[in-house]
């Protein structure tokens, strides 16, 4: 407790600095080694607890005059707090060159600090008060990071709608826990925990709190503003946006639904379950269908967010059905599954800054070639991109293949929404996953791959080392956690017993290194294994083509269908290479709009090509809820301009109804 | 109490009421003045007659203040600004005069049904004395949102003041500070409206309402 104490000084500290020295241009380089100082001290206290496990409690001497706030540290916290502060510190390492070049650094740099300091604060907290605080402290701090370019319209237009957005949020998870709290007669998560709601009142409880967290996680059909917020952020803050705060409101959910409520009713699980399939396949669609590097990204998230909710509500109805290993072990998945992705992701958007700031281009169309002129950022980013497609040995195959595993049990539940339901789902997350694969050989491929398709493109160098450096250790963290799955899913479980209950065997009848949770004969994998015998094979391989082959080396140019060097357009096209897809998966859906125009002969114009692409939710949800909001607010704006008798009339209408009121009620 | 005291303290009020239903059609500036000056006397009256049943003597200089003040300075000087500025007298309603008695009856009604329920565990005279300064405030109220000329506007607020203290005094213990403060706020509010006719006068040659909602400076 102490060490956070600490941290937490430290960052506050860090955010005045920013403010007041803000001139000084080293100052901003102390403000992120300040940051990475205390991520550092923030995850060695969460490492320590969960060596020793138990609980931490405290209350502080701030807050409201009768409700303190509380503090609690226990093993669902501490184990967020590491996914949190890994990333957290990653990213401030990344910051130590790229936030005092970039130019709205005297805007970032203070936010940056406050910004780790609320995503912490949400898993400390143990109270109602200060969860909401922490949590609205964490929204805010965002924003400013999101309009950080506020000179820019399409980042005031993001960070409007964010804002909007994570007010909705907050009213739903207020709403919520004032459920929670008028059943349970108190404010902290202690006495929430001893009485659960019951009944129509736990039903609408769990709704609100899926609303609510679930659109700071971006949740279809919840999800509009975070393609538009997380790209807008710096690549630091929008690698703690997509990799972090996304986990973090899967936090407030696994927290409200398993721990504070206990368990609930099994008809949530299937509901999760949808949520979660249709979220994962439009994400990927969208991230598909992407030019721009980091609204790519920005929308894998909302794909892996669905992965994560489908192991939510496998761990829902498996907990409801009383099969509590398998529960246990979705917990788990869940876990994991958000563990590498923070990691993965983070690398990806900080790699995307270090290629939009070497060639200054956002979009796909205007990169290519950069592998051999961004080596080390290239390689890490093949690393993050096959662990995003769930590609073994890396550590995103791990995470889904379990839940695949899970999947293939669901069909056992008594329930038939369930029985019907989870093929379906299974069936959303396999689309989804090769989709998957495909969106980040494209965005690899054009990127790093082929010949530059711009100058500036072509003149790119390589990142500072703090930069180089980050996307390293993020790489090594996704490999080490694909290549021991058993060892990392025996200590999540281990880790999550106070939360699950229940314990399982994580590697049934095989042994180390072997990973078979859900039984001997459905299915085992072993990244360690086959890393071993790939290494084994390559190995052998290079013994037999040194011995067998040539030494003599020979170079010739590449063989480019007998034409030179002509240009960068013959090349193939980011939006070609998706327009088989497009138009088999997304046209009707996303109401796909191709022009093509094509000049006269003899015109020396060039051909153009458009594509417009509209969000359905955009169109069905958002564009009526804003067009009410509109009438309204025209009817209400003719208030202002009454007279005064009208106005004396309105009063008196006012108390004569009140006073009929109590009349009619005596 | 007495039947008898009981008899003049429902005499008062109902006297204060009954000014309070002629103040809502008077079709003459002068003759609103006159009545609301009756409404004044009256409640002169019931101020007094508590002062002397509850033997309570800073009633007496409640009494005082309302004879003094809202018996005589407020309708003279309210006459005077009248004749001074000679605005024609009759006076112009939004809503029609029967139609506005029926609404006053209806809201006296809704005063009664409501007020006698509520205090049923306190003295008779105090529960008579409440629903009758309840409808009072109401009708002032209605006159409030019935007349379009600002001098009847002004009346009406009085007549809501006038309710308010008859509730003030025929409650025991009821501190003199707070009938001090009605007063006088009704006598600066009085010298503001002085001033402010003045003003409207100079700016429009007329005192209705309707002039000047098109010089507000929200309105673009």
């Amino acid at each position: 407790m102490l060490s956070i104490a600490v941290a937490f000084a430290l960052l506050l500290t860090a955010a005045v600095g920013g403010v007041v020295f803000g001139r000084v241009r080293a100052v901003h380089g102390a403000v992120y080694a300040a940051t990475l100082a205390a991520c550092l001290i923030l995850l060695g206290g969460a490492v320590a607890h969960l060596w020793t496990g138990g609980v931490t409690r405290t209350t502080l001497p701030i807050g409201l005059p009768w409700l303190p706030f509380h503090v609690r540290l226990d093993n669902l916290s501490a184990l967020f707090m590491v996914i949190v502060d890994l990333a957290a510190a990653v990213a401030s390492l990344f910051s130590l060159s790229h936030g005092p070049a970039d130019p709205n650094r005297r805007r970032i740099s203070p936010a940056f600090p406050l910004f780790v300091l609320g995503l912490n604060a949400v898993l400390l907290a143990a109270d109602i008060y200060g969860f909401l605080v922490a949590w609205e402290f964490m929204s805010l701090s965002s924003w400013a990071l999101v309009v950080s370019d506020h000179a820019s319209e399409k980042s005031r237009r993001a960070g409007l709608i964010y804002l909007i957005v994570a007010a909705f949020g907050t009213i739903c998870l207020l709403a919520c826990f004032a459920i929670m709290a008028g059943s349970a007669g108190g404010l902290t998560f202690a006495a929430l925990r001893a009485h659960p709601p019951m009944g129509a009142a736990a039903a609408v409880a769990v709704g609100l709190a899926i609303l609510g967290a679930g659109s700071k996680a971006g949740l279809v059909p919840l999800h509009a503003w975070l393609p538009l917020a997380h790209p807008q952020a710096p690549a630091p803050a929008s690698a703690l946006m997509s990799g972090v705060m996304t986990k973090v409101a899967f936090y407030a959910l696994i927290r409200i639904l398993f721990d504070l409520m206990g368990g609930i009713a099994w008809p949530w699980g299937p509901v999760l379950l949808a949520i979660g399939a249709v979220t994962a396949v439009m994400g990927v669609l969208y991230a598909l269908l992407q030019d721009d590097v980091k609204t790519l990204l920005a929308y894998s998230t909302v794909e892996n967010v669905g992965i994560v909710a489908i192991a939510l509500g496998l761990a829902v109805i498996f907990r409801a059905d009383g099969r509590a290993g398998l529960a246990a072990l979705a917990l788990v998945a869940a876990l994991y599954h958000m563990l590498n992705h923070s990691l993965a992701k983070s690398l990806m958007f900080l790699g995307a800054g270090t290629v939009i700031g070497a060639t200054g281009h956002h979009g796909l169309a205007r990169l290519g070639g950069l592998l051999n002129r961004l080596p080390w950022t290239g390689a890490a980013m093949l690393v993050g991109a096959a662990a995003m497609s769930a590609l073994p040995p890396m550590n995103g195959f791990v995470s889904e293949w379990l839940i695949f595993q899970l999947l293939f049990a669901g069909p056992a539940s008594p329930h038939w929404a369930v029985r019907f339901g989870v093929p379906v789902a299974g069936a959303a997350l396999a689309l989804a996953a090769a989709l998957a694969a495909a969106c980040f050989v494209r965005a690899y491929g054009f990127a790093f791959l082929g010949r530059p398709r711009s100058p500036e493109a072509a003149a790119a160098i390589e990142a500072p080392w703090p930069m180089r450096v980050a996307v390293a250790l993020l790489a090594a963290g996704c490999v080490a956690l694909g290549v021991i799955p058993a060892t990392v899913t025996r200590i999540l479980a281990a880790l999550l017993r106070p939360v699950t209950g229940a314990g399982f065997d994580v590697s049934a009848g095989i042994g180390w290194p072997f990973l078979s949770p859900v039984s001997a004969g459905g299915g085992s994998y072993s990244g360690t294994v086959l890393v071993l015998a790939g290494l084994i094979l390559f190995i052998v391989a290079v013994i037999v083509a040194r011995r067998l082959g040539t030494s003599a080396t020979r170079i010739d140019p590449a063989w480019d269908c007998g034409g030179g060097e002509s240009g960068l357009d013959p090349q193939y096209s980011p939006a070609g290479f998706t327009q088989p897809l497009r138009r088999t998966l997304a046209a009707s859906l996303f109401r796909v709009r191709e022009t093509v125009t094509m000049p006269e002969p003899g015109d020396p114009a060039p051909a153009t090509h458009r594509l417009e692409l509209a969000d359905p939710v955009w169109r069905g949800l958002y564009a009526p809820v804003i067009g009410a909001v509109d009438w309204l607010g025209e009817r209400v704006n003719r208030l202002h301009f009454l007279t005064l008798r009208h106005y004396l009339l309105m009063m008196f209408a006012t108390l004569v109804s009140l006073l009929l009121a109590v009349a009619i009620r005596q | 109490m007495t039947p008898f005291s009981y008899d003049i303290s429902h005499l008062t009020g109902a006297a204060i009421l009954i000014a309070g239903f002629a103040l809502l059609y008077q079709r003459r500036l002068r003759a609103v003045l006159g009545t609301f000056a009756i409404q004044a006397w009256a409640l002169a009256i019931a101020a007094a007659w508590q002062a002397h049943i509850q033997h309570a003597p800073e009633l007496w200089a409640t009494a005082a203040i309302a004879l003094v003040f809202k018996g005589l300075l407020v309708p003279f000087a309210l006459a005077w600004l009248v004749e001074r500025l000679g605005i024609h007298r009759t006076v112009e309603t939004a809503l029609s005069i029967g139609w506005t008695l029926v609404a006053g009856v209806a809201l006296v009604g809704l005063s009664i049904v409501l007020v006698l329920p509520v205090t049923a565990g306190t003295a008779a005279v105090t529960r008579e004395t409440l629903a009758l300064a309840m409808g009072v405030v109401l009708l002032g109220m209605l006159m409030m949102i019935t007349r379009r000329n600002a001098v009847t506007q002004v009346v009406g607020f009085m007549a809501l003041e006038n309710g308010l203290l008859l509730a003030a005094v025929s409650a025991k213990g009821m501190p003199l500070v707070v009938e001090m403060a009605i007063a006088f706020s009704v006598l600066v509010a009085m010298i503001l409206f002085g001033i402010f006719f003045f003003r409207i006068r100079e700016r429009f040659d007329s005192l209705e309402l309707r002039y000047l909602e098109s010089y507000r400076g929200d309105r673009t």
